[in-house]
């Protein structure tokens, strides 16, 4: 059966790694591509890169990192941030991304999920969403976790994967950096919906976080990116851990 | 030398830094002579399987395909590895190189339905017959899949299998033809492991 996924997450700004908490408060960490590689090397699943770069020049310093992670680098790549077209998605699969993630673009323009969809695959699109309770409804959250949309997250959710997502990353504003463990009650929720892969993200810091992650049964993958940065939570130990535990993973 | 086929399908450069990473000399290409002098061909592919074989179709390689498949190693990956059977029932029926005898199903109709549909990431790959590909591989390392259809009705090929509701044939062999279901150049050292076994074959 496939294992449940460890996918460390990667914020490239002018291409360095950094961190923020809360989306907020942000911190420069180290080179992406040896982070990259040691991530690789120590047992990560997956990686996922997300560019926090505006500019046209951080642009080309992101792809110019993409190319040399994907060519040194051989497990899944997924690549997010600023994805609004059908172009962007073509830039970074040109560049070695397996996978491209939408947030925003996808919510001011939902028919390029679909239009990605056909053009390369299910299985290639990606909906990432930043999640965040307002008023007891979870709201979807636009510009990197700042703008209320109004939308109601579960109903963006079955959109986007009617639309043919292949696959939804959930992230909770609500614990995101704080590190107190992912968002269960949210993730269940929406696990009662979806039925593609879904990727937990927001609130890991310790490794019983991911015990109790995938003790729920319909989260195939669980991301973070400060506890692996820090080096809080060493990747090789957490999955040993988890195995020793009795959770199907990738050693 | 290595030459991957270049017919319009899919996204090439994962492969081909996998293969260099290995120090393995290897060429994209849709020319004839340049497939007829290499060492070893790959036939990659992603996307649907009707609009592959059309590709392929109008690209004029198709003879060439099943020619070289008769002289020299050829491993298709993933849709590649598909479009070696006989025929595939995605979106209506679809003739395939029939290079490899067996048919490519949909896994949703044989699988659980609690079981997620494409069969997506790390599973273990069981040998199920010795074979040379395998020289630096051993039996259940993990490799990464993608994929929503399967190779069935083919016994007699299948060198390695996952488990996924059914038994997924993920390596399959016919003379000197390999396929991969998984794709060797996601699979981290596993995979290249098989690469570079299908290059010392």
């Amino acid at each position: 059966m496939v294992s449940k996924r460890i996918v460390p997450c990667l914020d490239v700004r002018n291409g360095r790694v950094v961190k923020g908490v809360n989306f907020q408060e942000i911190r420069d960490m180290a080179d992406p591509v040896e982070m990259a590689r040691y991530y690789y090397e120590t047992g990560a699943d997956e990686l996922v890169f997300y560019d926090i770069t505006a500019s046209v020049e951080g642009r080309k310093l992101f792809t110019d990192v993409l190319r040399a992670v994907a060519s040194q680098i051989f497990i899944p790549l997924t690549v997010g941030g600023g994805i609004n077209s059908l172009d962007d998605f073509d830039t970074v699969l040109k560049s070695g991304a397996d996978k491209v993630s939408v947030n925003t673009g996808a919510i001011k323009n939902p028919s390029l999920i679909g239009a990605a969809a056909k053009r390369y695959g299910s299985q290639c699109v990606v909906l990432s969403m930043d999640v965040k309770r307002v008023d007891g409804k979870f709201h979807v959250f636009a510009n990197g976790g700042r703008i209320d949309t109004g939308m109601d997250a579960l109903e963006w959710a079955k959109r986007g994967e009617d639309l043919g997502a292949g696959e939804i990353v959930l992230n909770s504003i609500d614990t995101d950096g704080v590190r107190g463990g992912f968002d269960l009650p949210m993730l269940r929720a929406f696990g009662e919906i979806v039925s593609v892969p879904l990727i937990a993200s927001g609130g890991a810091g310790t490794m019983e976080d991911f015990l109790e992650l995938f003790q729920y049964d319909r989260i195939d993958a669980g991301l973070a990116a400060g506890v692996f940065h820090t080096k809080k939570i060493e990747i090789g130990s957490l999955k040993r851990y988890l195995k020793d535990s009795g959770v199907n993973v990738r050693i | 030398m290595i030459a991957v086929v270049d017919y319009g399908v899919g996204n090439l450069f994962s492969l081909l830094c996998s293969l260099r990473s290995l120090g393995l000399d290897c060429v994209v290409t849709n020319q004839k002579e340049v497939l007829k002098r290499a060492e070893r061909i790959i036939l990659p592919g992603v996307g649907a399987f009707g609009d592959a074989m059309e590709k392929l179709r109008e690209s004029g390689l198709v003879d060439t395909v099943k020619e070289l498949g008769a002289e020299k190693p050829l491993l298709g990956i993933c849709l590649g590895m598909q479009l070696l059977f006989d025929k595939s029932m995605e979106h209506g029926e679809h003739e395939g190189l029939g290079l490899i005898s067996g048919s490519v199903l949909p896994l949703a109709k044989d699988i659980a339905p609690t079981l997620k549909v494409p069969h997506m990431g790390w599973n273990k790959l069981e040998i199920v017959r010795d074979d040379p590909i395998f020289r630096h591989f051993q039996n259940g390392e993990w490799v990464y899949y993608v994929h929503s259809y399967y190779a069935a009705n083919c016994c007699d090929h299948i060198l390695g299998v996952s488990e996924y509701g059914v038994r997924v044939p993920g390596l399959v062999r016919s003379g000197r033809i390999y396929g991969m279901q998984f794709h060797p150049e996601k699979s981290g050292g596993a995979g290249l492991r098989l690469l570079k076994a299908f290059s010392e074959l």
